[in-house]
């Protein structure tokens, strides 16, 4: 976790009481109480207890757990569609637990945008309309927020759609709608609640990765809510674990498989960590290129460019594995007039047999996140492991 | 032990006797208003010749409703107008339509209050049992003293029984109007004015329409009934030959009054179906 990122949003001892007396369950929460004894003794249900965690800017953030562990409650409180029961949720140095209801319009009009389960597009409303929401809301003129919304459409691969009504589309498409409803607000979270839940496997894995694609693109502040850990794994940079209202663990993807909290995260996780059986070579790609130990400098950095990545695997005639050449030093062997490339390499990398159990190489995911190399007992370069070939691995034998 | 009656009946007179001497002025106000109201609507319906009115409504009926319930007004309209009923059927129209237009605008902003305040639908709940359960007769004595004897006080009663599925229905539609949505509108920063015209109201109109149709129905059987106290129109006709015992001339104007009230049923639901 890199602790010096910027903060968006960050959320202090939060709780949620449902009922009359939410002092009560309070005090006894204090002492020590967990929720069904709550329940049994006041009647109040501790929806979420003292959650703390922070939102760093641009990173998407899944709060992860079942059903009644609070997730849903937990995205409501951020934009106080649920008022709190006590703590603080700070975005921009505003405390949203205590604004005022016209302070808190503001806020939610600048901050948030929400996509939700079930879509919950107006019916009686266009494509187009149900896209310009937010910005008719906020009071944008017609002609800009009709041009936004379009944008925002094609982002979402809906154009030739603006006129048709939500009970015209398939849940799919509606989904789009709702995210480019979301998308075309331009506020600066984006708040996803089980947003892919309601679709079919096929069409969800699309929309993970379009949303993927489309983050890579925005870097928009995102916490997107989820019970389905397979989808945490994919799309999230960190997982917020919940369960009965509390947070269990908070890590990225990598942290919670290898390094689980508790009991509840080992068995959590074990209907995905089929890793143990699965091995470096099921998650290897092809190398889509090496350098070899006699090319030059220029050589090197010219497949380098061709094929768009910043460091290149070098191996001698036998494809044995020589080292790794990064594109800086190959630039600084040809400002320093070297022809070869040999002085340059670095060894500063992971190299693993074929038959190395997936689960290990989370770990060695550095972060400078070089593929690893994959190779065999004469030291030759099979191919590569990259990060996100690992999750894909485990999230389909998870589907098995 | 015997237990005293409670005088009930006479509380209730000695506080319509006081209302009556206490806003008398604000009574004929409403009375001279209302009755120039009905005066001139009647006089300008009257003005057209019976022909073009027929024609009018038969192209409003085909606009909204098609050719079948263009043809059947047609048919309908040319019956009561061979009946020599086409006068007091123009009275009745104008006095539904008069009622039915205060009406709503009484119960659009109380149905929409109910829906959006639980403590004000705790109120307004059982006022409304109270409203459609009375007898309807019940009405017409109260109205005698307050607006006098004749189309005014036909009105009032009218609005009074015919007013509460319009506040039911809007404010049922209100409610109806799914979580999701309003957490939606909620979510961008709607306010409660925004929340109200750009998804509440447009989501709960077919309902509110189906209250609107229901009031229409109930203002014309009341308006019939409000014969009693003098108002004219179709009523006064049932009731004459009620009284000189004439039972054709009695289903003569019962057949416009239902001619009336299929098409007035017809036109709104086409109304409906349209938005």
């Amino acid at each position: 976790m890199d602790e010096t990122r910027p903060v968006k949003i960050k959320v202090r001892g939060l709780s949620k009481v449902f009922g009359k007396h939410p002092q009560k369950a309070i005090e006894l929460r204090n002492q020590g109480m967990k929720r069904p004894e709550i329940l049994e003794k006041t009647g109040q249900t501790l929806g979420l207890s003292n959650i703390s965690f922070d939102v760093y800017e641009g990173e998407l953030l899944v709060i992860m757990g079942l059903s009644g562990s609070g997730k849903s409650t937990l995205i409501r409180c951020l934009n106080r569609l649920i008022e709190t029961t006590e703590g603080e949720i700070v975005i921009d140095g505003e405390n949203i637990p205590t604004l005022k209801e016209k302070a808190l319009l503001e806020c939610r009009r600048r901050h948030f945008s929400m996509v939700f389960q079930n879509f919950a597009l107006f019916p009686h409303r266009t494509v187009q309309q149900n896209a310009e929401f937010g910005l008719e809301i906020r009071g944008v003129e017609k002609a800009e927020r009709h041009k936004i919304a379009h944008d925002s459409l094609k982002q979402v691969g809906l154009e030739g759609w603006e006129d048709a009504y939500p009970n015209q589309l398939s849940g799919g498409m509606q989904q789009r709608v709702g995210l480019a409803r979301a998308l075309a607000n331009d506020a600066t979270v984006l708040l996803m609640d089980e947003a892919f839940s309601a679709l079919d496997p096929l069409i969800r894995k699309d929309m993970q990765q379009e949303l993927l694609q489309l983050q890579s693109k925005m870097q928009k502040t995102t916490v997107f809510i989820t019970h389905d850990l397979d989808e945490a794994l994919n799309i999230g940079d960190r997982i917020v674990l919940l369960k009965d209202g509390e947070v269990v663990q908070i890590g990225t993807p990598e942290e919670i498989l290898t390094k689980p909290a508790d009991d509840y995260v080992r068995r959590f996780i074990e209907g995905v960590d089929r890793s143990r059986i699965l091995t470096a070579e099921s998650a290897m790609r092809p190398l889509r290129s090496t350098a070899r130990e006699s090319d030059g400098p220029r050589t090197a950095l010219h497949r380098m460019r061709d094929h768009a990545i910043d460091s290149i695997y070098v191996v001698d005639r036998d494809r044995r594995l020589l080292g790794l050449l990064e594109v800086d030093a190959a630039s600084r062997a040809i400002e320093e007039g070297s022809d070869s490339i040999i002085p340059y390499l670095t060894q500063d990398f992971r190299k693993v047999p074929m038959d190395e159990p997936l689960h290990n190489l989370f770990a060695m995911f550095s972060e400078k996140s070089f593929p690893i190399a994959v190779i065999d007992q004469q030291e030759q370069l099979l191919g590569v492991v990259v990060k996100g070939a690992v999750l894909d691995e485990l999230a389909r034998a998870g589907e098995q | 032990m015997e237990i005293p009656r409670i005088p009930l009946g006479d509380w209730i007179e000695s506080g319509l006797t006081w209302l009556t001497s206490e806003f008398s002025m604000v009574t004929r106000g409403i009375s001279r208003f209302t009755q120039t109201g009905i005066d001139t609507l009647n006089s300008s319906l009257f003005w057209l010749p019976e022909w073009a009115l027929l024609g009018l409504i038969a192209l409003l009926c085909w606009r909204l409703g098609g050719t079948r319930l263009a043809i059947g007004a047609i048919a309908g309209l040319a019956l009561i107008w061979n009946l020599g009923l086409w006068e007091p059927m123009i009275e009745t129209l104008t006095l539904v339509v008069f009622a039915t237009l205060v009406a709503i605008v009484i119960a659009l902003p109380v149905g929409i209050a109910a829906a959006l305040s639980n403590r004000l639908y705790r109120v307004i709940m059982p006022i409304l049992d109270f409203m459609q359960t009375m007898p309807a007769f019940v009405y017409l004595i109260p109205a005698i003293p307050f607006f006098g004897i004749g189309s005014v006080s036909a009105i009032f009663a009218t609005v009074i029984f015919s007013m509460p599925p319009a506040i039911r229905f809007t404010t049922l539609g209100i409610r109806q109007v799914p979580v999701e949505l309003i957490e939606a509108a909620d979510a961008y920063g709607a306010t409660r004015g925004q929340k109200l015209f750009k998804v509440q109201l447009p989501l709960s109109l077919p309902t509110v329409m189906a209250g609107i149709n229901q009031t229409i129905m109930l203002a014309l059987s009341m308006v019939v009934i409000a014969a009693m106290i003098g108002a004219d129109g179709l009523g006064s006709e049932v009731w004459r030959a009620i009284q000189r015992l004439r039972p054709g001339d009695g289903f003569e104007a019962g057949i416009a009054v239902v001619i009336l009230a299929m098409l007035l049923d017809r036109l709104t639901q086409s109304l409906r179906k349209t938005r």
